[in-house]
């Protein structure tokens, strides 16, 4: 890991932090317009995730699928390619974690929890499969693509779970504990939290994605060609093959990450209207963690924060928890718009020189 | 017992130009948001910008609309109020694209990672604005003066056709195919329009000929703002009537898919809106159309979105984005 860092440069490791920074900054700004008290604003965010352990809890809960779906994102970035898929093959993920774990209801705990997560992640490598096949056969450009299949996703689970799954409530039965994440020794720790055991599996898929990429064939492969297909395909890489792995990956990252939600935070599915937002939220987290595996895990766990610690912000200094969503938001536009910060940077280092 | 198994016994037999009647209106009405956003769409990515923000763009038209016609309500407008609030709507929606072309054009910032934020920007924002303005609630009251369902007059009283296109329609759906028939002029048939897809498809090429590519994709995004803001706007005051944090789940890119299924043509895109608006209306009227019935409606929820997959992959001819779409123009650069 130590010589991942050294090849990084700083100025691209300055990049997010001040990122960041400017993003707080702005935030602090529509703040005081307003009205509000930007420090009583910060210093509650902070204060509860740190000091309450039910917040810090669940941030940490919050940081599982926030993690997967932004490794879903990074490692598709990795070979060239944007999975704004993630949403969709969370979905297809929980629904089917969620549906494994209640038709094999009898098995015991240490075959169906693993076969559980696995349905998941096998949910999500299919919905990730079609986009990269029809990349791969038909030059259908991934973006539209994933796009649609969110929305064959979002309408599919929901007329499964009405039909097949459902109970009162627009959701499907509570899962059988032997498939469940849940651990009231965690929960009683964090005062009563949601926090669950997929926090192994996040730590887990965090080692993987380093690993593959990094330390095997394939990975230098998949890296290859999302750096310069043309070259890769030259030096005798298949490139279409390569696009559908990468997406396929992508997806049983975004699949585990609906897993989670699933067997972990709810124990069951609700018949969704909307999106969940997860796996947009993976797309700023992969971007502000520079799509590497380390990177993904501070970035998830600094929107987790934002958003749990969010809530008592709105309680004890009157500010909207939407404004968690645009300080975000803004965090994109700047790390988006590196090339300005860049800019502006060198203009002040060769000040500097003089 | 009745052997007839198709009909249920007591049911209405509806025939099939009464089934027009309920969908061809319904119909229009769904489409004319889309129609108006694709165009949107279709400007900004003709000129080389892919803008994946239609859906934000949509969201600020559709808060613009309610805040403004609730205001305008107040100051005693009347049946005014929404007509002056679809106006205010796109102008600020023009605005808030700004961010997007300034980030995508100047700061060559990637296209769909600017477009993603300005989604989030925009669900953030309004959100968090009728929070501020309405007293911590969730979301706006509702408008009292919509743009109803009318019938067209002398147009209505047409025998056959009336009552299937011209009874029980909303003006702004006639205005949206009028626009899109306006904007295929613009495209196609003048220099602006000849200029606005050269630096789409070839901007080195344009810019030698003096053409400047950044104001041109300036234009052109602004236009996809003016445009995507009216879009929302026209779906709160004809649909919803409030705006909260499910008005736009979707509507944005429905319409981005309507853009790609129309193949980046403006009339190919009103069609695509008007298909696409075909199979909601089909959902949501289905249960009472015999054989239709009997189809689970989620067939139909899902049909805009298979299909343009369908379109994508070439069995119903080739789908060509402008070539330059979706990269920065960096002068000197080849």
């Amino acid at each position: 890991m130590s010589n991942l860092l050294k090849k990084v440069n700083w100025m691209t490791l300055l990049i997010p932090v001040i990122s960041v920074i400017l993003g707080l900054l702005c935030g602090a700004v529509i703040m005081l317009a307003i009205g509000y008290n930007p420090v009583l604003a910060y210093q509650s965010i902070v204060e509860s995730i740190f000091l309450q352990p039910y917040y810090g809890g669940e941030t940490i809960r919050a940081m599982i699928p926030l993690v997967l779906a932004g490794l879903a994102v990074a490692f598709s970035f990795r070979t060239g390619l944007f999975n704004i898929g993630v949403e969709g093959q969370l979905m297809v993920g929980w629904l089917a974690s969620v549906a494994c774990a209640i038709c094999l209801g009898h098995l015991p705990k240490i075959i169906l929890l693993p076969l559980s997560i696995i349905a998941g992640g096998a949910a999500g490598a299919l919905w990730g499969f079609v986009p990269g096949f029809l990349k791969a056969r038909f030059k259908v450009h991934e973006v539209i693509s994933t796009i649609m299949m969110n929305y064959v996703a979002l309408y599919t689970t929901a007329y499964i779970i009405k039909n097949f799954l459902y109970t009162e409530g627009e959701r499907t039965p509570t899962i059988p504990s032997a498939a469940s994440l849940a651990s009231p020794f965690l929960a009683n720790l964090t005062q009563g939290s949601r926090l669950h055991w997929g926090i192994i599996v996040a730590i887990i898929a965090v080692f993987a994605m380093w690993f593959l990429l990094w330390k095997t064939t394939k990975g230098y492969e998949l890296r290859s060609v999302g750096f310069s297909p043309d070259a890769s395909n030259y030096a005798g890489m298949n490139v279409a093959r390569n696009v559908m792995l990468s997406l396929t990956i992508s997806g049983i990252f975004a699949g585990l990450a609906g897993a989670m939600e699933g067997l972990g935070t709810y124990q069951y599915m609700t018949i969704n209207s909307a999106f969940t937002g997860i796996g947009f939220n993976g797309i700023a987290v992969a971007l502000l963690g520079l799509n590497t595996p380390i990177g993904v895990l501070l970035a998830g766990a600094l929107f987790a924060g934002l958003q749990n610690g969010g809530l008592t912000m709105q309680a004890n200094a009157g500010v909207p928890v939407e404004l968690v969503n645009i300080i975000i938001a803004l965090i994109i536009f700047f790390v988006g718009s590196s090339y300005a910060i860049k800019w502006i940077l060198s203009r002040f280092s060769r000040k500097g020189q003089k | 017992m009745d052997p007839e198994p198709l009909f249920e016994k007591g049911a209405e037999i509806m025939s099939f130009f009464e089934i027009l009647t309920i969908i061809i209106p319904s119909t229009l009405l769904t489409a004319a948001p889309l129609i108006f956003t694709s165009l949107g769409g279709m400007f900004s990515e003709r000129s080389g910008v892919v803008n994946i923000g239609l859906e934000g763009l949509m969201a600020v038209g559709a808060f613009t609309a309610a805040v403004s016609t609730l205001g305008l309500e107040h100051a005693g407008l009347g049946n005014a109020s929404p007509w002056i609030a679809i106006l205010i709507a796109g102008a600020i929606g023009g605005l808030f694209s700004l961010i997007h072309a300034v980030v995508s054009i100047s700061f060559r910032a990637d296209q769909t990672v600017s477009g993603v934020a300005l989604n989030f920007l925009a669900a953030g924002l309004t959100i968090f604005l009728v929070k501020l303005i309405f007293d911590g609630k969730g979301q706006t009251p509702y408008i009292t003066h919509n743009i109803d369902k009318v019938d067209i007059p002398g147009l209505a009283k047409l025998p056959f056709l009336g009552p299937i296109f011209f009874q029980q329609v909303a003006y702004t759906s006639y205005i949206a195919i009028f626009i899109a028939i306006l904007c295929w002029f613009i495209v196609y048939k003048t220099p602006f329009g000849l200029r606005l897809r050269s630096v789409g498809e070839h901007p080195a090429a344009a810019d030698t000929l003096g053409i400047s590519v950044i104001k041109m994709r300036y234009i052109g995004v602004l236009l996809s703002g003016v445009l995507g803001g009216i879009g929302g706007a026209v779906y709160l005051v004809t649909i919803t009537s409030n705006y909260n944090v499910t008005t736009i789940a979707g509507q944005g890119f429905l319409a981005l898919a309507a853009l790609v299924f129309g193949k980046w043509h403006p009339i190919g895109a009103m069609g695509a809106s008007l298909f696409f608006g075909f199979a909601q209306a089909l959902s949501i009227t289905s249960q009472q159309i015999p054989y239709l019935d009997r189809l689970p409606s989620v067939f139909m929820l899902i049909a805009p979105y298979v299909l343009t997959l369908i379109v994508l992959t070439g069995f119903v001819g080739r789908a060509e984005a402008p070539k330059a779409d979706g990269v920065p123009y960096i002068k000197g650069q080849r």
